[in-house]
């Protein structure tokens, strides 16, 4: 049995509510339209498709998006080794939706961390409390319109938080660049980067020139 | 059984006199027995261990008695990336520690935050207690400790210590007849 034969079977028993199994190296990707459905279609995928184990439960900050979250549930049955992945959305204005720790009981921290990092609550969760960060912390820290530096907070006696100033930073490096140059962590602005990089790859080439190296080719 | 070694008196060592000051022969004590309290709070903590283990061997500087107990060490060793929610337990512990007492902070993450310029990292744990030593590094290997440890004790052989309490008194004293003749 593969991967998508199990999406089909899950297809078959859902029907409008999935999306068509979409397929990226090898791995199967089930969109659910309804997430308040999210327990009806994993219970059926764990107890009749044998998805036994919930390899992973993340969420993604879609900011700028309506819905602006997504969650995706990492299913995997340790009998069929498949892996099946499920994703479904929720809106910035009720961002809730039921827990999966009834169907699994490992999405209990999964389901806190998320709650813990961007504020989606599961609805039914045995113990919705913060699993990183302190009890009244006030922000969801990994939501992409919290700044990188982080806010101040105060929790008397618990701890507190201070900005950290990023000095020009955010820092970003860029794999897969030609050389050290262009690879190397520093601040990265989409409109002025090809400039400034082609400016230093220039400054680069002279020096290679003088050691009898050939020029590195300019980015677009 | 006869010898002609005479026992239990060492007339060539107890008959000299050495003569230094009080306060070099206490910070001589001091320094040679400096108990380290290891706050381990990430990787820099398994090259503290190290520096304790058998290759480094930290006891050649008589700090290798760690003490978990802050109440018995002399420094603390903050070992690692101090998180927000980790600070205020650091600096209880520092608080609960006797005077007098030490701090080095070991790599990174500990003197500025390291690498970790985010929203969850203290950016060096200079800000919530004082630091006497840094160590650089990512993490810093055991000899770097070892050095910072030896700058320490060359710091800490030059503290006034009679002279201090001396001085307290003095202004104590001073202080307790104050009012009386303002």
């Amino acid at each position: 049995m593969s991967s998508l034969e199990l999406a089909q079977k899950l297809i078959a028993e859902f029907g409008e509510a999935l999306s068509a199994p979409s397929e990226f190296r090898g791995e199967t990707t089930l969109v659910l339209k309804e997430a308040e459905r999210i327990v009806d279609v994993c219970s059926f995928g764990k107890t009749s498709l044998r998805f036994d184990f919930l390899t992973d439960l993340s969420s993604v900050d879609n900011y700028g998006e309506d819905p602006r979250f997504t969650l995706i549930y990492e299913l995997y049955g340790l009998e069929h080794a498949c892996h099946l992945r499920l994703k479904t959305n929720v809106g910035e204005e009720r961002p809730e939706l039921p827990t999966v720790t009834t169907v699994w009981r490992t999405a209990d921290w999964h389901e806190r961390e998320i709650y813990d990092m961007m504020g989606i609550r599961f609805r039914g969760h045995p113990d919705l409390r913060r699993i990183l960060m302190w009890e009244g912390y006030p922000y969801f820290p990994l939501l992409k319109d919290f700044p990188l530096a982080g806010k101040p907070s105060e929790m008397p006696d618990v701890a507190f938080t201070n900005a950290a100033p990023l000095e020009g930073g955010p820092f970003v490096t860029i794999a897969g660049g030609t050389d050290t140059i262009a690879r190397e962590p520093r601040v990265r602005i989409p409109e002025t980067d090809a400039l400034e990089t082609n400016a230093r790859l220039e400054r680069r080439s002279d020096i290679r020139e003088a050691h009898g190296l050939g020029p590195i080719e300019k980015k677009p | 059984m006869q010898t002609n070694t005479e026992i239990g008196y060492n007339s060539k060592v107890e008959g000299d006199v050495v003569i230094t000051r009080l306060d070099a022969a206490l910070d001589w004590c001091r320094k040679n027995s400096l108990w380290p309290m290891p706050m381990g709070l990430a990787c820099c903590a398994i090259e503290l261990m190290a520096a304790g283990a058998s290759r480094f061997d930290i006891s050649r500087f008589g700090a290798e008695v760690m003490r978990f107990s802050p109440r018995q060490s002399d420094v603390m060793i903050v070992a690692g990336t101090v998180t927000y929610k980790m600070a205020l337990a650091v600096k209880r512990i520092y608080d609960q520690m006797a005077e007098p007492k030490w701090v080095i902070a070991m790599g990174a993450c500990a003197s500025t935050g390291g690498m970790y310029r985010s929203y969850a990292v203290l950016q060096g744990v200079d800000r919530i207690i004082p630091v006497d030593v840094y160590v650089a590094g990512c993490p810093p290997r055991p000899e770097a400790l070892l050095d910072a440890l030896i700058k320490l004790q060359s710091a800490v052989a030059k503290e006034p210590v009679v002279s201090r309490l001396t001085l307290t008194s003095i202004l104590r004293k001073s202080s307790e007849v104050e009012p009386v003749n303002s």
